[in-house]
């Protein structure tokens, strides 16, 4: 018994709050869960030309600029002659694909399934994920792929990056970039380095 | 006349001995430091200040950084959610070390702007070992690099917490949703913490940060990203300024591979808990029995 009364005495000594309403915050009111969507980059349905904005980075033309409509022939504006000229800027590396796996040759606004159903760019992942099973899987269970906002839906809605984002789809390897400044951590470089 | 004697000596020599230890002891008061004022010198342990204490505490540090920072910031004491435990996943098969989630921890914890401070290390190691004593956290090309796999560390907010344990006066502590949190105003600085945590994820501030007030983030709370004073260690919380108001970790948001998953693990359907069902995670120096809540994993 004694053994129990000091037990319980230093329980009670334990470092609670002094306040103990003030251990934790309210409760989360159950609220309809919010959103988790898809951010659909400008990119989709674009082709860089070589010609560059302010900051260096590419100036992208819609798609339906040239291929107005339905059909083959459906160019209104742009080099017929020459499409090379105006998809210079494409690099393919894209696991030896042809531009027609995924864009449909009758209507060139648009892509297409294996299956051949046609759907609209903004609709892009749904291509990707025929192929890259484990990464959509992976993606759905929010396992794979950046996103920004709320971790907890009940209190704001999170946005999921789009597959093109960080893949450009005809070079889908991300390419290598500088990285942001190290810190100078006294403890970790050698001593060169700090003295 | 009489010979001093011998007992009379020493009694001197001990009492300018005992004079002069005094006058020693208590010189530190002579050098009272400026910003240090008789409310800090008197404020109680974190857990120890009522809701009215706490409130006077953040309009006083709120009031300090507007006064030594030129800045205008909110300090809250941002409190656990119930039933939440935080866990945090990353993903090593996508992760190319480009420093981006430090860079933006350092901007969201108010990090020294002078030192490009941050709660995040990534380790470049060779491929095919996680030999840690050989990854270099000093590379400056241009990333990733072929033969080589990138590690981020930061504080693992262990379960069994080291840094915990060895703290003499309780300044820092493991919260009910995880987070292992200092007190800055209680800490005295000894180190104890950061030489006991195996995985190197605590900071001291040699310095008083230097930050420019335009870039002082003023969202901040009490044991998070509020600017630290001089003296006293500092540590990762998962962005609980953030994280306790439902919101992603800088870290997460910053990341443009999508290699880290935050969130909680008693949640059956959340992100976190997929991954530590599904992947093969697994944690750093298991060994040492800490039981980290923050888990690597591979895709294959």
């Amino acid at each position: 018994m004694p053994l129990f009364t000091a037990l319980t005495l230093l329980l009670a000594c334990d470092q609670g709050f002094v306040d103990p309403s003030r251990e934790y915050g309210p409760p989360v009111a159950d609220a309809p869960a919010k959103v988790s969507r898809v951010h659909v980059p400008t990119s989709l349905g674009a082709v860089d030309t070589p010609r560059r904005d302010i900051h260096g980075a590419p100036i992208g033309v819609s798609c339906a600029t040239c291929h107005a409509g339905p059909g083959e022939d459906a160019i209104v504006v742009g080099d017929e002659g020459n499409p090379e000229q105006m998809h210079g800027t494409i690099e393919l590396l894209h696991g030896g694909l042809a531009c027609d796996a995924c864009h449909e040759p009758t209507d060139r606004r648009l892509l297409h399934l294996a299956d051949g159903a046609k759907i609209e760019m903004a609709e892009a992942m749904k291509l990707c994920a025929q192929c890259h099973g484990p990464q959509a899987r992976d993606y759905q269970k929010g396992a794979h792929g950046g996103m920004t906002g709320y971790w907890d839906l009940r209190q704001g809605e999170r946005v999921r990056n789009h597959c093109v984002e960080c893949h450009a789809p005809h070079s889908p390897k991300p390419p290598q970039v500088q990285p942001a400044p190290r810190a100078v951590d006294r403890v970790v470089f050698p001593a060169s380095e700090t003295h | 006349m009489e010979d001093t004697s011998r007992r009379t000596t020493l009694k001197a020599l001990g009492a300018t001995l005992g004079a002069a230890a005094f006058a020693r002891a208590m010189a530190p008061l002579a050098a009272w430091p400026e910003d240090l004022s008789i409310d800090e010198l008197l404020q109680r342990h974190y857990k120890e200040l009522s809701r009215d204490d706490m409130v006077r505490v953040l309009r006083r540090l709120e009031q300090e950084t507007l006064d030594q920072y030129g800045a205008v910031v909110t300090i809250d004491d941002v409190r656990p959610i119930p039933e939440v435990q935080f866990g945090y996943a990353l993903n090593l098969s996508v992760c190319v070390g480009c420093r981006k989630c430090a860079e933006a921890c350092h901007v969201e914890n108010n990090h020294d702007r002078a030192t490009n401070q941050s709660y995040i290390r990534v380790l470049e190691i060779k491929n095919g070992s996680v030999d840690l004593a050989m990854g270099t956290v000093d590379y400056d090309h241009a990333v990733p690099k072929k033969g080589r796999s990138y590690m981020p560390v930061q504080c693992h907010q262990c379960d069994n917490a080291p840094c915990v344990s060895v703290c003499p006066i309780e300044a820092t502590w493991k919260e009910p949703d995880g987070i292992v949190v200092v007190d800055y105003n209680w800490c005295i600085g000894c180190r104890y913490c950061e030489a006991a945590c195996p995985y190197h994820a605590r900071r001291f501030n040699w310095h008083k940060p230097e930050i420019p007030a335009e870039e002082i983030n003023p969202d901040q709370a009490y044991l998070s990203n509020r600017v630290r004073p001089q003296g006293v260690m500092e540590k990762c919380t998962f962005c609980l300024h953030r994280t306790r108001k439902g919101r992603l970790p800088a870290c997460l948001e910053a990341c443009p591979t999508g290699a880290r998953v935050f969130g909680n693990m008693l949640d059956p359907n959340s992100e976190i808990r997929w991954v530590l069902e599904n992947k093969r995670t697994f944690v750093l120096k298991e060994d040492l029995g800490t039981r980290p809540r923050f888990f690597y994993f591979f895709d294959k």
